[in-house]
């Protein structure tokens, strides 16, 4: 059974449109992320599935019940944001509470679901206190338990890791992830952030100008990308794109420059596609030295930039007349001008027609 | 030789002085020509501003034989309440002569409703628009600030006949009204920006938890507004105690406020010149401003500290 169902969903602020006719199903229990760069639309797309905004066209279901015209607070849903946005003048048992007086619950029932809240969120020695006097994490914790203690279906996180260092980040995350293997709530989490977006999602909506441009689960994002856009957005450092040509005079191969890349072992998912393309591989996919060359496609290359990052170390270097760069171990030391040999493997790389950036 | 050698100690001593590198805190002079010119300018500017408060405060505590002696910067010989007792309480305006008493306690009665009311309607109007974007909302503003930058006379006949058709000209009722009136374009400005300042997320947390208009404008939007609350009951006090002008149109004698009253105390062609007298009525009207921003200033002040270590 779903629990959110977006339908048709668009949004005009005067003559921009915010969304295009967006719809997305999302799954009882399921943890879906909206990912995009600033102004792509997604958390426009959760203020309308929260009631903050009113939508121009389309509707929403939350739990089989259209919500399209309903109040936040009638939705089911609890949102956490950015800013945390606690309310400074009340301790953090009152930021708590708020909701539910206002819900009019009896006040043992506040009492109890307060208490349960806290203790999952481990925030109850931090209740007589002023938000003003908690750290980071800890506000955001307590945002989270606004939205825990309403005993919502649907949780709505609107980025709410990015003011946080990347230390606490991290460590935010997995508790959050953790939260959801609990609670088992249905969750909508809107980031810029590729890494939480990879990690957190059962499935990720990848969005550029309020359009959702591919819907599926990370490991699918990431290999099998339905489009230069998401190719590019995803994976950091960014994947190398070579522009030429899909040869098919006998099997099929790519042209760049002066090399031949074989596509023999490549998935098409347009059939007998040709003429100018984008082949996109991956840094983290390219072999060195003796794995380089025993790859499907290897070649002689000069290391030109390197970049060491401790875990691994990021080289640049050119093929093709692209700049192109790969992870190396960081136990491998590179010299400058060093020649070495690198390959990969074609099955892993993707295809893009060069007019339509479509996935080939 | 002689010449070289001092030329070598000069240059020595100048070397040393540069030798001994910069180290620590830079020296600083208290008496630099920058501190010479400010403190310099700030003592002259304050003195020119002193002195007429000065000389009323001393004039107004000497009585009439010395005032005549003509030395007006000369502090009192004999110092006599006399001229404050006589302005509070008997100072004659017209046929009563009750000095300023009356004309205090119906600016107390003017100001302390205006003062309320005006915030209070004024800063629904300024969180409606800043947080409830309604249709209109951008058209009604731009009106009200239109309002606030046409002149007050224009208004004045229009209102008269206004009030008289309401029943009310003359009277403590209609004065409020018009001071709330008159209050609202510059208020809502103040509180409309200000909420506008509040981050929107808490806004829309608060929608989320259900809370409507009049339970986030109490519950969240108020205990976070001091400071400018503040500010508008300063602005407000200030501005309606010292106005004159709506005043002597709009009520009777009977029901004059303290200006008013000041004005006809002051102005009036009978009889000696009471300058003693004068310049403690003139002290007393202005005290309640002054007073108002001693207290106030300092709550001011703390409400600013509270909002910046807000989290």
């Amino acid at each position: 059974m779903s629990s959110v169902i977006v339908r048709d969903v668009s949004l005009n602020f005067g003559a921009v449109e915010v969304l295009k006719s967006l719809n997305l199903d999302v799954a009882e229990g399921e943890f879906i992320v909206l990912l995009g760069p600033s102004g792509c639309g997604k958390s426009t797309l959760l203020n309308c599935i929260a009631g903050l905004l009113d939508v121009s066209q389309g509707q929403i279901f939350i739990k089989g019940k259209n919500v399209t015209w309903e109040e936040p607070k009638d939705r089911g849903i609890g949102m956490v944001f950015q800013s945390y946005a606690l309310y400074p003048q009340m301790t953090v048992e009152g930021n708590l509470s708020f909701g539910l007086k206002n819900a009019g619950l009896p006040k043992d029932e506040i009492a109890k679901r307060v208490a349960r809240a806290s203790e999952i969120l481990q925030i109850e020695p931090l209740l007589q206190r002023k938000p003003a006097a908690l750290s980071g994490g800890q506000r955001q914790r307590v945002a989270i338990g606004r939205a825990l203690v309403r005993d919502v279906d649907v949780f709505l996180f609107d980025e709410p890791l990015s003011n946080l260092d990347a230390k606490l980040r991290s460590e935010l995350r997995v508790e959050i992830k953790r939260l959801h293997q609990k609670l088992a709530n249905t969750m909508i989490y809107v980031t810029h952030d590729q890494i939480e977006a990879l990690t957190l999602a059962d499935r990720i909506a990848v969005m550029k100008g309020g359009v959702i441009q591919q819907l599926d689960g990370p490991q699918e994002i990431y290999n099998r990308p339905v489009n230069r856009f998401v190719a590019g957005f995803i994976g950091s450092p960014g994947m190398n794109f070579l522009e030429g040509q899909v040869s098919r005079d006998g099997s099929p191969s790519f042209l760049v420059g002066d090399l031949r890349i074989p596509l023999d072992r490549y998935d098409f998912s347009v059939a007998n596609a040709a003429g100018a393309a984008a082949l996109g591989i991956r840094p983290e996919h390219v072999a060195l030295d003796e794995a380089g060359a025993a790859m499907p496609f290897s070649l002689e290359t000069v290391v030109e930039i390197v970049e060491p990052m401790g875990s691994d170390t990021l080289v640049w270097t050119t093929l093709g007349g692209h700049n192109f760069n790969f992870r190396a171990p960081s136990e491998r030391t590179l010299r400058l001008r060093e020649r070495i040999t690198i390959g990969f493997d074609p099955a892993r790389a993707s295809l893009f027609d060069a007019a339509t950036d479509v996935r080939l | 030789m002689a010449e070289q050698g001092t030329l070598s100690a000069a240059g020595l001593g100048a070397s040393r002085a540069s030798a001994s590198e910069a180290w620590g805190p830079r020296p600083r002079r208290a008496l630099s020509r920058r501190n010479i010119i400010i403190y310099g300018t700030l003592t002259v500017v304050a003195l020119y501003y002193l002195l007429p408060l000065y000389v009323m405060i001393v004039t107004s505590l000497k009585g009439m034989p010395e005032i005549r002696m003509g030395n007006i910067f000369s502090p009192p010989m004999e110092i006599t309440f006399e001229p404050w007792v006589k302005a509070w309480a008997t100072a004659c305006t017209g046929l009563n002569c009750e000095g300023l008493s009356r004309g205090f306690w119906n600016s107390v009665r003017i100001t302390v409703p205006s003062v309320i009311i005006s915030i209070l309607i004024a800063s629904v109007n300024g969180y409606a628009l800043a947080n409830w974007r309604f249709r209109g909302a951008d058209i009604f503003f731009t009106i009200l600030i239109v309002g606030a930058f046409i002149p007050y006379q224009v208004m004045i006949y229009p209102i008269v006949i206004i009030l008289r058709e309401m029943g009310l000209y003359g009277t403590l009722t209609g004065l409020v009204m018009v001071h709330t009136i008159f209050g609202m374009p510059i208020l809502t400005l103040l509180f409309r920006n200000y909420f506008a300042s509040v981050p929107e997320e808490l806004f829309k947390a608060a929608r989320v938890d259900g809370a409507g208009f009049w339970a986030i404008y109490f519950k969240i939007m108020l205990p976070m507004s001091l400071p400018i609350f503040v500010v508008a009951v300063i602005l407000q006090i200030t501005g309606i105690w010292n106005d004159f002008l709506f005043g002597v149109v709009y009520t009777k004698p009977d029901v004059y406020p303290m200006t008013v009253q000041l004005n006809n105390i002051v102005n009036s062609v009978q009889g000696v010149k009471e300058y003693n007298v004068n310049m403690a009525a003139t002290l007393l009207t202005g005290l309640v401003p002054l007073i108002v921003y001693f207290i106030s200033g300092k709550l001011f002040v703390r409400g600013i500290a509270a909002g910046a270590v807000k989290g």
